[in-house]
């Protein structure tokens, strides 16, 4: 039997409100082992530490327990205090009496009662408690990105710069996201391509950083400093080493009717293709869904024209394995469909464009050169109207609730950018609120309204109706509180962003958690902002939430940082609290082995004594420690009982439960 | 223990240590209240709650348990809850059929952020077993006071 | 059919094929036939027996014969089979230890339904077709055979043999609606305090001999909890209702989806509990909550408790489903 202390934390009034810390201490007192029971103000404090020290000291105590707040708190401190005293630190247990007890109960008599059952579990428990070490397990010094953006660019570098080597899995043909298509930036109106794509180019130079180009994850295994990868290198049926990416296949195939992702369909690329000119890799990728080649066999003029030899149409998808010590995710946003949008007219109108798309109508490397023209009939519109918040801080099912925090800005942006390249045109912009909480961000929105005299209206459109060659909005002023029409050129949609689609996916291979909105959860709102609950993975740019370009750059560098603390590590502490196996019972039939969701489980025969001096030999489990993370599924799908988790036993559990129940 | 003549049900709560309990934390943070009946016992998932600890807490008088994990998805070890939550179904379905009260045991999903559904779950649990009185079918007899 | 298994048998030994044979012999009485392992053609001729009393599943009995040196044959019936292929699925066989001789079955007979149908003192029982032929101290008797067999054979879930190296007979096919699950099913329907009442009824007749358990053959484990005082459930004696209650049902659970349903349980039962009941009604609750699955059928498909899919129903079926709520 353990000579058990018992501590009973008041936690100022918190705890010592509603329950009798007394009656608790003396009731503990005389429960079977324990020979030492005290209660003080703060547990937790210096002279609490030091009087739980003392005591495991001067009484020779072999478990403690702590009724105090829940062990979410401080069983870490605890531990430590039991350790400096020289006891195991996974003597010690908690009985959670603040958030479970004194907090939710009014009533002193009950609260003590249940503190005082909560107590002798913990006691029950602690009897049973066996000292465990931590083990340690190695860290593979690499970094995976998902994802190649400006978030996974920035992260890639800051890691690549620290000395670590990282790999960028993109699934598109060129790294670069969605700051690739925009043109200029708010609220410096600087030329986004003049920023990002020398960013691009040190990472495709920076020796430490490899480029998986139109390559996805497939499936990630293990844990934190020890993760293991399959990623898919799509076959582009084009030699990505051999490739010189000069552009003559794209402009010689015959397949021109392929609608140009990259302009989002504004005008058409060829079935061979490099997305735009300073993409990186700058190789060219035949679409598999167009290529004559590749659909009926007949064709060829790819090849016939390479003189590198790069084309080759029986390329197969790559698997690639590898190592990871830590792993960043950096999918990204996507705008909104807007196929719910009846009443802007987005699908009846080729006038009627998102605000991407108007990027690329307004961007020298777009379909119209950056002169702006409607897409219907290429005439210059006079009257633009752009309508705020399409599907963000939306109810309908259709929409987001959330807001989603850029399209104020951009929308300034492009009203303002307008006015000063065409002087001759009207700008109204409808919002519901103008959000300028940024650096700069008012003062720009400010010059919008009165330097460059765009109209901004408060209220929503209504409706939008195509009609000779005329887009006619309807909409309500709501501080004059009027009704509005205006024969509109061109209406221009801030589409909501979400998260990308494949985010979904890859947080349940990484077993991250999402919100509903499925954007990644952070493991804590404010504390710990780029990382995921899951040790080892880490949050960059809006994968996590909404964000603009210095943001997500600030997030993207906060969560290299992030990775290269845990890079430069040697070693990692093992949670020591993993499932074992007991040889001499366990029937080696597998049941664990199917459940665990680690793979920590493996089988050997191994000889056992048998009956009149024979030897056995027997299948039986054993568990990595390092790998298994003390889920306890295989604990309870061993039926013979020979797998039992440290910590968590089924002795200790079954004590509990008595305790409760006596 | 029974003082007065109203019946006060023991309830055996398990929660995973990483939602649920978690969860049970924020309805005490929030100062939410649930019958005092209802102990917790922390658990590392759902799925390392054995049938075993079930019917053990029966057969020393427990009137109800309940099992609280990560909502399916959500697990801390991505598949635990879903283990848990087909052994479950199949012994509750099992306990139906051995004639025992179907409301005395119980799945909830709770996740961190639910303080508050932890609470209501509670309260309406205890209501539920407070009405179908002492659990008589499954404890022990031996065990009583 | 019992000559052409001797005859295997021998045949399996003498030509060097194995170096034993696991088969029956008559135990206590001439209807009690237990498994036995023979190592010569003269143990062969005088004590191996095959008959309509063979019901013993001996898959089981290879867990530690597979184990042994050299080579064991073993004869199973098509339920046999299951048991059989669910051990080498984990591992518990050793497969190129054991040569498999499926036989063919129609069904066994239980001296007790022999005894309800009027025979007293019975000597023996022979089979002739469709005809028993019984010799009892008050002179010989003719039955039906179809109606001195078994419960577990008339609902039979399948007359095919799923493992076997050669075979005797010809085997037959799945059984589609077998009607195995009608009393589950009439249980289901019962209000609770019905169900409860009969449950307490037979579960109360358990006396703890542990018969259910030694049979079963998804019962091998190295140790048992009941008998490992370290599980915190270890129980010596039955001493009062929920005692064996929690025995049942921590047994029924712990070989569900791995139980073939070959009825073993049942039939050993000194107290005639209907212990498949138990089972069956894990097997009916996951073939309708998780898809059709019989164990034992293939060496390859996850047991349903080892598996799961992100669309599994939530335990709160239990309430919407079944009996009449009290």
């Amino acid at each position: 039997m353990q000579r058990i202390g018992v501590f009973v934390c008041w936690c100022g009034t918190n705890i010592a409100a509603t329950v009798d810390v007394k009656a608790v201490a003396e009731a503990l007192g005389k429960e079977p082992g324990v020979v030492f029971a005290t209660d003080y103000q703060y547990m937790c404090s210096q002279a609490g530490q030091d009087m739980i020290r003392d005591a495991i000291q001067e009484h020779n105590l072999g478990g403690v327990v702590i009724c105090s707040c829940s062990p979410r708190m401080h069983e870490t401190t605890f531990r430590k205090t039991a350790e400096k005293a020289g006891l195991n630190p996974y003597m010690v247990e908690i009985a959670n009496i603040r958030e479970q007890c004194s907090w939710i109960h009014k009533d002193m008599p009950t609260a003590t009662e249940k503190a005082i059952i909560l107590g002798r579990a913990a006691i029950a428990k602690v009897h049973l408690n066996a000292p465990l070490t931590a083990g340690e397990s190695p860290v593979t010094k690499r970094a995976l990105v998902i994802g190649g953006g400006i978030a996974g660019i920035q992260t890639a570098l800051d890691i690549a710069d620290a000395g670590f080597p990282v790999d960028i899995v993109e699934k598109k043909p060129t790294i670069g996201g969605k700051m690739t298509q925009i043109d200029k930036t708010f609220p410096t109106l600087d030329c986004a391509a003049c920023i990002l794509t020398p960013k691009m180019v040190e990472a495709a130079q920076n020796e430490n950083i490899r480029i998986f180009s139109y390559s996805e994850v497939d499936s990630v295994k293990g844990f934190v400093g020890n993760f293991h990868a399959t990623i898919r290198r799509k076959a582009r049926y084009v030699k990505e080493d051999v490739c010189t990416g000069c552009g003559l296949c794209t402009e010689k195939c015959p397949q021109k009717k392929v609608p140009n992702e990259f302009n989002l369909g504004l005008d058409n690329r060829r079935a061979i293709y490099i997305p735009f000119a300073q993409a990186v890799p700058k190789v060219a990728t035949i679409d598999p869904n167009y290529c004559t080649m590749l659909k009926s066999g007949k064709c060829g003029v790819c090849a016939k024209v390479c003189t590198a030899g790069a084309i080759d149409y029986k390329q197969k998808d790559e698997l690639i394995e590898e190592d990871y010590g830590a792993i960043v995710v950096a999918t990204g946003f996507n705008p909104i469909k807007l196929d719910h949008y009846d009443e802007y007219a987005y699908s009846q109108s080729p006038d009627v464009v998102t605000s991407l798309e108007f990027e690329r109508l307004m961007n020298a490397a777009g379909p119209t050169a950056g002169t702006l023209l409607r897409p219907s009939d290429g005439e210059h519109p006079h009257t633009l109207v752009f309508v705020q918040c399409v599907g963000s801080r939306e109810t309908r099912d259709c929409g987001k609730p959330y807001c989603s925090k850029i399209c104020c800005m951009y929308t300034a942006k492009h009203a303002m950018l307008c006015r000063e390249k065409y002087p001759d045109t009207e700008v109204y912009v409808f919002y519901i609120d103008v959000r300028t909480p940024g650096k700069n961000f008012d003062e720009f929105y400010r010059r919008a309204v009165e330097e460059y005299g765009v109209h901004y209206i408060k209220g929503m459109v209504g409706k939008v109706v195509p009609e000779n060659g005329k887009l006619k909005v309807q909409a309500s002023d709501l501080l004059s509180n009027e009704q509005i029409h205006i024969d509109a050129d061109m209406v221009i949609l801030a589409a909501a962003i979400e998260p990308d689609e494949s985010a979904r996916s890859i947080a349940t291979m990484l077993t991250a958690s999402m919100d509903t909105n499925d954007f990644f959860t952070e493991a804590h709102p404010k504390l710990r902002p780029v990382e995921s609950p899951t040790a080892g993975i880490f949050l960059s740019g809006v994968c996590q939430g909404p964000k603009d370009i210095p943001e997500t750059v600030a997030q993207a560098g906060a969560a290299a940082s992030k990775v290269i603390g845990l890079l430069a590590k040697d070693h990692l502490m093992c949670n020591p609290c993993v499932a074992e196996a007991n040889e001499l019972m366990c029937n080696g039939c597998s049941s664990c082995e199917k459940v665990c969701p680690y793979g920590a489980i493996t089988y050997s025969d191994k000889e056992f004594p048998g009956p009149n001096r024979t030897r056995v030999l027997r299948r039986v489990a054993s568990v990595n420690p390092a790998v298994c993370q003390g889920c306890g599924a295989c604990t309870v799908a061993c039926p013979s009982g020979a797998m039992d988790l440290k910590g968590f036993s089924t002795s200790q559990i079954m004590a509990e439960v008595d305790a409760i129940c006596k | 223990m029974q003082v007065n003549n109203e019946f006060k049900p023991t309830i055996v709560a398990f929660c995973c240590n990483w939602c649920s309990y978690a969860g049970a934390d924020l309805s005490g943070t929030n100062r939410l209240n649930y019958p005092a009946n209802v102990k917790i016992i922390r658990v590392p998932c759902s799925c390392r709650v054995n049938p075993m600890f079930i019917l053990r807490a029966f057969q020393r008088g427990a009137d109800g348990v309940i099992i609280c994990g990560c909502h399916p998805g959500d697990c801390h070890y991505t598949t635990g809850n879903y283990y848990a939550r087909r052994r479950m179904t199949l012994l509750f379905s099992m306990l139906d059929y051995l004639g025992i009260e179907k409301g005395r045991t119980r799945v909830e999903w709770v996740s961190a952020a639910e303080g508050a559904k932890f609470a209501a779950t509670m309260n309406e649990f205890v209501e539920t077993v407070t009405k179908l009185g002492e659990n008589k079918r499954l404890e022990d007899l031996r065990c009583k006071n | 059919m019992q000559e052409l298994i001797k005859a295997k048998a021998i045949e399996l030994l003498e030509n060097g094929t194995v170096d034993r044979v696991l088969g029956w012999k008559t135990g206590e009485f001439f209807y009690d036939l237990t498994p036995a392992v023979f190592t010569s053609r003269e143990e062969i001729e005088k004590d191996f027996v095959y008959s309509v009393f063979s019901g013993a599943n001996l898959s089981k009995y290879l867990v530690k014969e597979s184990r042994k040196d050299g080579k064991v044959a073993a004869f199973l019936k098509p339920c046999d089979t299951y048991s059989f292929n669910q051990l080498l699925k984990e591992h518990r066989i050793w497969r190129d230890h054991v040569h498999v001789v499926g036989i063919a079955c129609d069904g066994m007979c239980d001296m007790e339904k022999i005894r309800a149908y009027g025979a007293k003192g019975v000597l023996s029982v022979e089979r002739d077709g469709d005809t028993l032929k019984l010799e009892t101290l008050y002179g010989p008797m003719t039955m039906n055979k179809a109606d001195a067999e078994a419960e577990r054979c008339i609902c039979c879930k399948s007359r095919k043999l799923v493992a076997y190296d050669e075979k005797i007979g010809e085997d037959g096919d799945v059984i589609e609606n077998s009607g195995r699950f009608d009393m589950v099913a009439k249980l289901e329907a019962m209000t609770p305090d019905e169900r409860y009442a009969f449950w307490q009824g037979e579960l109360s007749k358990c006396i703890r001999c542990n018969a259910c358990r030694n049979v079963c053959p998804a019962c091998t484990c190295e140790k048992c909890v009941f008998d490992n005082p370290k599980s915190g459930i270890a129980q010596k004696a039955a001493v009062n209702s929920f005692e064996e209650s929690m025995y049942h049902i921590i047994r029924a659970f712990h070989v569900a989806s791995r139980c073939t349903d070959c009825g073993e349980c049942s039939r050993v039962c000194p107290q005639n509990i209907p212990l498949h009941l138990l089972n069956r009604k894990f097997i009916k609750d996951i073939n309708e909550l998780y898809g059709e699955y019989q164990s034992g059928a293939d060496l390859e498909t996850r047991p349903p408790l080892m598996n799961f899919t992100q669309e599994d129903c939530e335990p709160s079926v239990v309430y919407e489903r079944g009996g009449k709520q009290a």
